[in-house]
């Protein structure tokens, strides 16, 4: 037996040496690789561009289950010397909540989230590199951000290939309860590739993995389970890992009398088990000189996470457990319309043009296993699955110079 | 450690490795793309710089308007569990 366990713990070594070896070839492979393409990288003397000296003022609205979230969002760039370009941006959230979760386990509320962010964008031959910071505050949530990204246009310029790096800490709180603070930290990924097809067309690819650590859960979200005839809440516990990674593609085509129709396609997966997909198809139509209108149509469609459930057995029937609906399965179908005025400002020495902008979108989200338990006289676990609609608007005034 | 942790502790294992190459092909399958695309002399860019005007057109960009994009962003992220590989603003062509 001993030189059975012996083997076993052998083995078990052996194992473990074989996989911290691979994972270390893995990582020396993937940046030997990203050295060889770098050396591959072209030296360039046409030059990419940095994006346009605009700024803008925008009113955003969401309306919609109960909920009203409105604001004001700034946006200023300005270029130095053609190869640095500063951004900074001012966004504010005034949230006036009655949701299905907020009505049903709490009290209705009203809060004010701020968040301010730039980057710095520097040009160097076909080379785009940026960096940005962002925080977010409100009553109960911190959260800081920094990234970098970059981009090299190559062959050409037909070809655009993208990366980047983000990380996240954020610290969650809890109204009424000033001992509260808990950390949640996130890393993100990111690579694309844009390639531009014919003359009239180009496709793009993105991938991103997110990782995240620590507090995942809403502090205030409730789980519900079966308790004699009825029901009764405990407090939702989520798993501290989260992974998930997302690709897309997406393609543009410029139709033959200035018009351009575009096309997404994105899939999701994370360790929690979620699935999900979403497809848009949207159309530019520029009219008269001065008139550009846009449709969308959008469909998302998610499959629920392991540990959620409308109604558990009992109470601690498992070790998570979640009943937050976006960790559901839900879907939502959107239609989005916009408008925009542009007008060159011919004799102004400072300023290029401006433009006046409109856009709404109508989203409809159907459940298909959050139920709701507002509707009285339904057994408990036959209620009616929860739908709600929401219009987002957004009214933007954007300036170039 | 009973045959059913070892058992686990290597599925888990397993996964993470498979999870790993996984992730190695796709890079290196973009790697290939971007190598063969830019190291092949006898692949020359098609599309002439002279006939890019209706790429530069402004209606072609994916995200025209960063501020409104931005928001819309965060309004689907908040609602859904599905996050990342949503493109960023700009242009596509090298010509925003």
């Amino acid at each position: 037996m001993k030189v059975q366990e012996a083997l076993k713990v052998v083995l078990e070594v052996v194992v473990v040496v074989i996989n911290q070896f691979v994972a270390m070839i893995c990582k020396k492979v993937i940046f030997t690789a990203l050295l060889v393409l770098l050396a591959l990288m072209p030296n360039v003397s046409e030059s990419a561009v940095l994006p346009e000296d605009r700024s803008d003022i925008l009113y955003h609205r969401f309306d919609g289950g109960g909920v009203v979230i409105d604001g004001p969002s700034i946006l200023i760039r300005k270029s130095i010397k053609d190869t640095v370009s500063i951004s900074a941006n001012y966004y504010v959230d005034n949230v006036s909540s009655a949701s299905i979760d907020v009505v049903t386990t709490a009290s209705a509320y009203t809060e004010e989230r701020k968040e301010q962010s730039m980057s710095v964008e520097y040009l160097r031959d076909k080379t785009v590199l940026s960096v940005n910071y962002g925080q977010s505050t409100e009553n109960d949530y911190d959260a800081k951000s920094a990234g970098f990204n970059f981009t090299q246009d190559f062959f050409g310029d037909l070809t655009t290939l993208s990366g980047g790096y983000s990380q996240g800490w954020d610290v969650v709180g809890k109204s009424g309860d000033e001992s509260f603070a808990e950390e949640a930290n996130r890393k993100q990924y990111r690579v694309g590739l844009s390639q531009v097809v014919t003359k009239n067309s180009l496709v793009g690819l993105s991938w991103e993995t997110i990782t995240d650590e620590g507090f995942l859960n809403n502090p205030y979200r409730s789980v519900r389970y079966r308790d004699g005839a009825g029901f009764s809440f405990q407090s939702e516990l989520y798993p501290e890992t989260r992974t998930s990674d997302a690709f897309s593609i997406r393609g543009m085509y410029y139709l033959p009398y200035r018009a351009a129709i575009k096309a997404e396609y994105r899939v999701f997966s994370d360790t929690w088990g979620i699935e999900a997909k979403n497809y848009e198809l949207g159309y530019t139509h520029p009219y008269g000189e001065h008139w550009i209108f846009d449709v969308k149509l959008r469909h998302y469609e998610q499959t629920k996470a392991n540990f959620y459930s409308d109604l558990f057995s009992r109470i601690d029937a498992q070790n998570f457990r979640a009943r937050d609906k976006e960790m559901s399965t839900f879907s939502n179908d959107s239609v989005g319309l916009s408008v925009s005025y542009e007008y060159e400002l011919l004799n102004s020495t400072f300023f290029d043009r401006f433009s006046i902008n409109l856009a709404f979108d109508y989203i409809d989200f159907k459940f298909e296993d959050f139920r709701d338990i507002r509707v009285n006289g339904a057994a408990v676990g036959e209620e009616p699955f929860y739908t709600y609609d929401a219009l987002v608007t957004r009214m933007f005034f954007s300036v170039w110079y | 450690m009973n045959k059913m942790m070892i058992f686990k502790i290597q599925t888990i294992k397993a996964l993470k490795l498979k999870n790993m190459i996984s992730k190695v092909l796709t890079v290196f399958t973009l790697l290939a793309s971007v190598s063969i695309l830019n190291g092949c002399s006898s692949i020359e860019p098609w599309v002439k710089p002279y006939e890019r005007q209706n790429l530069a057109d402004p209606i072609t960009f994916f995200g025209r308007d960063p501020v409104s994009d931005n928001y819309m962003h965060h309004v689907r992220q908040s609602r859904e569990s599905a996050r990342g590989a949503e493109g960023s603003a700009g242009g596509g062509c090298g010509c925003n």
